[in-house]
């Protein structure tokens, strides 16, 4: 930043100031606001909002959380006592701790399948096609309704006799199977609400890149005689390689710390918890905020692990088509 | 160079900035008496409660302003809110949470001074008002019980008169027979457990500890206990009932789609056979029958199915403890709101709970109870800041759902394991963790 602040000041600033300091030929010195020394800390003093929120609202509660983690702070008391790594020895010695991150498999399992349901409809949906906006529209949709929401109405939907035993009844199939009811037909239940509710997401962001592909390369493309598979496995496949890449950091993060459904609509119960209601069970039912603390720094680790190593195995490229 | 005054100036408002979050504050320990002239008490308290439903009809203003008819300086306004443990925890960390507000379980006890202005002497406390030992810190009262609840069976009589049962149940056998006949002749779910809404699994379950053994001290015993789920004991006893009525699916087919609202109207229209919960619910109940057109007469309340030397015990607890901020600017106006709602507003009949006051007699929701001879005990709150440590420490979570959501998996065959090796862990985790906490 200390780059853009000794630039910025382009050509008028650096230019009048030797002028003003020495004055030539007899010329009394002109002084402009250019000279003036609050000129230099201007841009400071632009960045000064977006600093302060950044700071106040992300660094300094993060800094807070980690040193949460070395206390044995109940979250309300106005004593804390600082204990150490105690918080994380007791993390890692206690493996029921970690199992939980089994119930993200499933998760992750789902963000497989979104990927490539988003992938197909961003595709075909990127040619011209009748009712193309509509279309476009009722996929996204998903994404703008509220967590909360979506989990009471998926609720509805799982429940004993509701809207998915009804719709299986129609065809003969089934039509009375609590579905939330045991640890595998739950997580199966609830990760495919969370496909349901991201897949929005990623269509939009396949599509964005998709359309941004010169629309020449498709005609000489076809006047080469290529199928639309070939198509996408020559143009459209490696032009959003990097959306494609972000995606699936987005979906390994999103899967790791996966909270607002299953808490909203099981609460954890049944085999459904994942590592962030765990942790919010920790601070919030139990009183070990530094604990839980720990739990979520750890999290925030092991995500950014799994992201560095991904960004090492694939590289962002340039894309470069023609 | 020239970045560093900037990075220093930003460090220094950051460190403000979390001084300014971090600052508790030390208590004043001030008691917040009652007013010597109910005219002279003055001065605006804000009041938080949990209760959004009353705030929003109106209820809790007409009570106020009932108030200022006799404390015509005092403005007395509300905050009702939706998740209170969790809001009012978290506004705890400043010194800004209302004049009067009820005593969030997550504190705990031994903190009480921190946060409450004291209200008096327990020993003069105690012989006007009810549950003065739950909110007692070495001889000072801190909060006073917005009312008192008695726990039993909210049941449909109708639905259990065509099952042709009559007399209450006398043993868990016995009531599981009861519900077995229920299923039979009525077609009614005999049992609703609220599994997904949680609470119901939590406090009505755990705040009949004291009704199998009948004593006093049930509670206090488990901060010395080692196998609190052992044969016989009280959590055994009832942790054993809960299981039997899922194992021999007397409760809803699925209960991970319950819901608590539903469920009052269907109590009510002889679709659920009975739920155990607290006497507040009852006139909850009776309402929802009103509203579906159903004799709200029907709504019966019996107690626990255990009998110990042929009496039926039902342990009575207090519900929230209205106390006072110990950071509060008019402390005497916030006691006067608090003595005057306990004494004056009537609103522990209202809610069918026994009065924090010694000198009201029961409610008439307890008529059966007296008419049937029925032991009140209220347990003794002498070591519930261990029991509290101890049960935080092992993660169990006996005031919580998830324990006894996992024992109805188990139950219902959800997940594996049978109820004794349950038993036998949860043992284990309560003897480790009173190893280290609690003492």
């Amino acid at each position: 930043m200390t780059d853009t602040t000794s630039t910025a000041p382009s050509t008028p600033a650096r230019q009048a100031a030797p002028v003003g300091r020495r004055p030539r030929r007899g010329v009394p010195p002109t002084r402009s606001w250019r000279d003036h020394p609050l000129r230099r800390i201007t841009p400071w003093l632009f960045l000064l909002a977006p600093l302060a929120l950044l700071i106040t609202f992300t660094y300094v509660p993060v800094g807070n959380m980690i040193y949460y983690s070395f206390t044995d702070w109940d979250g309300v008391s106005p004593d804390r006592s600082v204990v150490g790594f105690d918080n994380y020895t007791q993390l890692f010695t206690r493996p029921e701790l970690f199992r939980v991150f089994f119930v993200s498999f499933y998760y992750l399992a789902a963000s497989a399948v979104q990927i490539v349901i988003a992938l197909y409809f961003a595709t075909v949906l990127s040619f011209d096609l009748r009712f193309r906006n509509f279309f476009k529209g009722i996929l996204f949709f998903p994404y703008l309704i509220n967590g909360v929401a979506i989990g009471f109405v998926f609720l509805y939907f799982f429940q004993d006799g509701g809207t998915l035993d009804s719709v299986l009844s129609w065809f003969g199939v089934g039509g009375d199977h609590a579905w939330l009811g045991d640890p595998e037909s739950a997580n199966t239940s609830l990760a495919g609400v969370s496909v349901w509710r991201f897949t929005g997401l990623n269509f939009v962001l396949f599509l964005g890149a998709i359309q941004s592909i010169p629309g020449e390369l498709y005609e000489a493309a076809q006047l080469d005689g290529a199928s639309r598979r070939q198509q996408f496995r020559h143009i459209i496949a490696p032009s959003i390689r990097p959306v494609l890449s972000l995606s699936v950091i987005l979906a390994i993060s999103g899967s790791l710390a996966v909270f607002e459904i299953p808490y909203i609509m099981t609460g954890g119960a049944t085999g459904t918890s994942t590592f962030v209601i765990q942790t919010v069970k920790l601070a919030f039912q139990f009183n070990k905020t530094g604990l839980a603390s720990a739990c979520a720094v750890v999290l925030l680790l092991i995500i950014l692990v799994i992201t560095w190593i991904q960004r090492r195995l694939v590289p962002d490229d340039k894309v470069d088509l023609v | 160079m020239r970045k560093k005054p900037l990075s220093i100036a930003l460090l220094a408002a950051a460190t403000v900035t979390v001084a300014g979050c971090g600052g508790g504050g030390a208590s004043t320990g001030e008691a917040a008496t009652s007013p010597a002239d109910p005219g002279k008490a003055s001065g605006t308290i804000t009041v938080l409660t949990n209760r959004t439903d009353l705030v929003q009809d109106g209820t809790m203003k007409k009570y106020a302003a009932e108030f200022r008819k006799t404390h015509p300086k005092v403005t007395v306004k509300f905050q009702g809110i939706t998740d209170y443990e969790g809001e009012v925890k978290i506004r705890m960390n400043t010194e800004n949470y209302g004049d009067v507000l009820l005593i969030p379980s997550v504190i705990a006890k031994g903190d009480y001074p921190k946060f409450f202005a004291p209200l008096g002497d327990t020993k003069d406390m105690a012989k006007t008002y009810r549950f003065t030992g739950k909110t007692d810190v070495r001889g000072k009262t801190y909060g006073i019980a917005n009312f008192g609840t008695v726990n039993g069976l909210v049941y449909n009589k109708a639905v259990w008169k065509k099952a042709g049962i009559t007399d209450w149940p006398t043993t868990p056998a016995r009531f599981l027979d009861d519900l077995k006949q229920i299923k039979a002749k009525t077609g009614a779910t005999p049992y609703y457990t609220n599994f997904k809404d949680g609470w119901p699994l939590s406090s009505p379950w755990t705040n009949s500890v004291g009704s199998v053994s009948c004593d006093v001290n049930a509670s206090d015993a488990l901060a010395t206990s080692d196998k609190p789920w052992a044969e016989g004991s009280d959590l055994n006893v009832l942790d054993t009932l809960l299981h039997d009525i899922v194992h021999d699916r007397l409760s809803e087919k699925d209960p991970t789609t319950t819901n608590w609202e539903t469920s009052k109207t269907d109590l009510a229209k002889g679709r659920i056979g009975s739920m155990l919960l607290g006497s507040w619910a009852v006139n909850q109940m009776r309402d929802a029958a009103t509203k579906a057109g159903k004799d709200p007469d029907d709504i019966g309340f019996m107690p626990v199915p255990v009998q110990k030397d042929g009496t039926f015990c039902a342990t009575m607890l207090s519900d929230y403890q209205l106390a006072v901020n110990t950071h509060s600017k008019n402390k005497s106006a916030a006691r006067a709101w608090i003595d005057w709602f306990t004494e004056k507003s009537g609103f522990a009949a209202e809610e069918g709970g026994v009065s924090a006051l010694t000198s009201i007699s029961f409610p008439d929701v307890l008529k059966p109870y007296e008419d049937n001879d029925v032991k009140l005990i209220e347990r003794s709150e002498a070591k519930t800041e261990q029991v509290n440590a101890i049960d935080n420490a092992s993660e169990i979570g006996l005031a919580k759902q998830d324990y006894r959501q996992k024992l109805i998996d188990i139950a219902r065959g959800a997940q594996k394991g049978s109820l004794q090796d349950y038993f036998d862990d949860l043992d284990k985790r309560w003897a480790d963790a009173a190893a280290t906490a609690g003492n």
